[in-house]
């Protein structure tokens, strides 16, 4: 479901978007998309930063208050049928849910990048074998796969979680990396970088991936949703730390203590909306991204649209 | 020729890569089905006897890995999937899959196959008139829903038709128990019922995409010569949307469906468990629940042959569509 907002119907072209860095800022500003998912990343970014401005409870997981209490001033969402206060808990599980899609996110792009790139780099031989291991991973189901490995792992902690995510969640952006990078090949500014004589990381580092930046954006963002969405999924089945704070195990324990029908459903709908947003934040800026850089998906406005009916 | 036998040789490869992975992990990861069964039974029955059980069910860790590891190839492409060991002791695994199967095919295949084509055609519309009511209110709209979590539009949607409404529309299992199953309308009725919700849920979830991809596929498109040369011409606006620029936007998504069936896998093993809708996700589940290999394994050998299947399939018709795709083989 992730993947697919990635337009891939053909190469955008990137270099475009690198290479103007003040237009970049600039359609950032410009795209209401973009504004709304960085504004929503933000806020959330402030709740898992100081999670203690907002709430005065402390240890969102004691059973300090009594069970079922409807939403009041004193507790904002209600609590819940084990007696937390549901908006301190929201609150704080922000946090890990932010750090699993960051740091997830940002080693399966780290890894993409390093599998992408090298096996466009390779040719012959190396390239076989490291895009068919790309596809290996692509084509296999990895849901089931996380579940029998989250269970065999124990009860998945957090870096279990994130381990797990990453092996997932690599393919492929590497897929979309090693095809920009193969379409990058034979341009001219690589070519005189090679006849200059520059050496082959010089050429990787320092002309490749700065001309892929956007690329490599879209891919950790993607990667972000992913690790968002799975892991909620994760938890929300048990099998994630069931003490741990987070909006997933927020749900586990919802769904345990049946929140919907006995009458407490804003436990379970407050830390799903949660997830949703933050997924729709990532997927909201990757969608922007994507107009930026590629002009034709962009919104048509005021007198433009006439023309491009005609 | 040479082509069709890489792409073969490559489902293989993935095929057997799967396989292996699915054997080996189980039997490196900490815990096993003996302290499974034990824990369940409470201590009540013996470990000697229930060593024997197991043993008798047949697993052997014992056996050298190697041979239990080729044994375990052959009998998964023979179909001799073995017996449970999980929370249904004893009952063949090819009888539990039997009577899951049906249930997702139904619920999820045609829920996919359904969003695809309803996606599709919206995304066609939506490309088709650019800067059109469509084109400004959907895309914004799709880009939020296709990151839903799909459990929590189940949940919602629980909520809001079963919970709130007082049992209007069922949020259980697949079918009223009270009713005998068959062909009676009662019996399709309550079939049919059960399968709103959870259908709901991953059209809702599933259909963004699609209309996503196939609005973008349709924009690159209609810049190109051929349609222009179309309009040129003055053929009817409906057969240069459908004929033209449609039929070749498609392809593109055609190969995206293919590869978006791990998603919908991963979707429906979560919506199964929020509406224990008694399919092969709900399956999966329980077998992990109970450290019940043989069920585990054979799913999972399922999940692959169905995502290769499929991909096969697009490839086919890719091939068969697009002349371009013959030419560069």
């Amino acid at each position: 479901m992730t993947a697919l907002l990635v337009d891939t119907s053909g190469a955008p072209p990137v270099e475009t978007v690198a290479r103007r860095r003040g237009g970049f800022l600039g359609a950032v500003r410009r795209s209401r998309k973009a504004q709304v998912g960085l504004a929503m990343l933000f806020v959330f970014c402030v709740f898992a930063v100081v999670p203690q401005l907002f709430t005065s409870v402390r240890h969102p997981n004691d059973l300090a208050f009594a069970p079922r209490l409807p939403p009041s001033g004193a507790h904002w969402l209600g609590t819940t049928a084990l007696g937390q206060d549901i908006w301190a808990q929201l609150v704080y599980g922000t946090r890990e849910s932010l750090v699993i899609a960051l740091v997830a996110g940002a080693f399966a792009t780290l890894l993409s990048v390093v599998v992408g790139v090298s096996a466009a780099y390779l040719r012959g031989v190396g390239d076989e074998v490291l895009s068919m291991i790309i596809n290996i991973f692509l084509v296999i189901p990895t849901f089931p796969l996380i579940i029998i490995l989250a269970t065999y792992a124990g009860k998945g902690t957090l870096p279990v979680v994130l381990i797990v995510l990453i092996v997932t969640g690599w393919s492929y952006g590497a897929n979309q990396l090693r095809a920009q990078t193969l379409s990058l090949r034979n341009r001219d500014f690589l070519e005189a970088a090679k006849i200059r004589g520059e050496r082959r990381s010089y050429v990787i580092f320092a002309e490749v991936l700065p001309t892929m930046t956007s690329l490599i954006l879209a891919t950790f963002l993607g990667a972000a949703l992913y690790s968002v969405l799975t892991a909620a999924g994760l938890q929300f089945i048990g099998l994630g730390d069931p003490n741990s704070i987070s909006w997933g195990t927020m749900l586990y324990w919802a769904q345990n203590q049946q929140a919907l029908q006995t009458g407490t459903p804003l436990w379970s709908i407050a830390p799903g909306l949660c997830v949703a947003l933050l997924g729709a934040s990532f997927a909201l800026i990757n969608y922007a991204f994507d107009e930026i850089s590629n002009p034709a998906l962009r919104p048509v406005r005021g007198r433009r649209r006439r023309r491009a009916r005609g | 020729m040479r082509y069709v036998l890489r792409r073969l040789g490559f489902f293989a490869l993935t095929l057997w890569a799967a396989l292996t992975l699915n054997f080996f992990l189980p039997r490196f990861m900490p815990g096993n089905p003996l302290q499974a069964l034990r824990a369940r039974t409470h201590g009540k029955v013996s470990p000697e006897a229930l060593q024997q059980m197991l043993t008798s069910y047949g697993f052997k860790p014992h056996q050298n890995v190697v041979s239990q590891y080729f044994a375990y190839l052959g009998n998964m492409f023979t179909g001799h999937w073995g017996v449970s060991i999980g929370a249904t002791l004893g009952q063949p695994v090819r009888q539990i899959i039997g009577q899951a199967l049906p249930w997702t095919l139904g619920l999820v295949g045609v829920a996919t196959v359904l969003a695809f084509l309803l996606g599709s055609l919206i995304g066609v519309l939506a490309g088709w008139r650019r800067g059109g009511a469509l084109d400004s209110v959907l895309p914004p709209i799709f880009v939020v829903t296709s990151a839903l979590p799909y459990f929590w539009v189940g949940l919602l949607l629980i909520l809001v038709f079963s919970v709130w409404t007082h049992g209007w529309l069922p949020s259980d299992f697949n079918y009223d128990t009270s009713l005998q199953p068959g062909l009676s309308p009662g019996f399709v009725g309550s079939v049919l019922q059960h399968a709103v919700l959870p259908g709901a849920t991953i059209l809702i979830t599933a259909i963004g995409a699609w209309i996503l991809t196939m609005r973008n596929n349709m924009l690159t498109t209609l810049a190109e010569d051929y349609v222009r040369m179309a309009r040129a011409k003055g053929l009817p606006d409906r057969r240069i949307m459908f004929d033209y620029a449609a039929r070749n936007a498609m392809l593109p998504n055609l190969a995206g469906f293919a590869m978006s069936l791990g998603f919908v896998i991963t979707g429906s093993i979560l919506v199964e468990y929020v509406f224990n809708y008694p399919g092969l996700g709900y399956e999966l589940y329980n077998a992990v629940q109970n450290t019940d290999y043989p069920l585990m394994q054979a799913l999972f050998m399922l999940f692959t042959v169905a995502v290769l299947l499929a991909l096969l399939i697009c490839e086919f018709a890719i091939a068969v569509l697009d002349p371009r795709s013959r030419a560069r083989a």
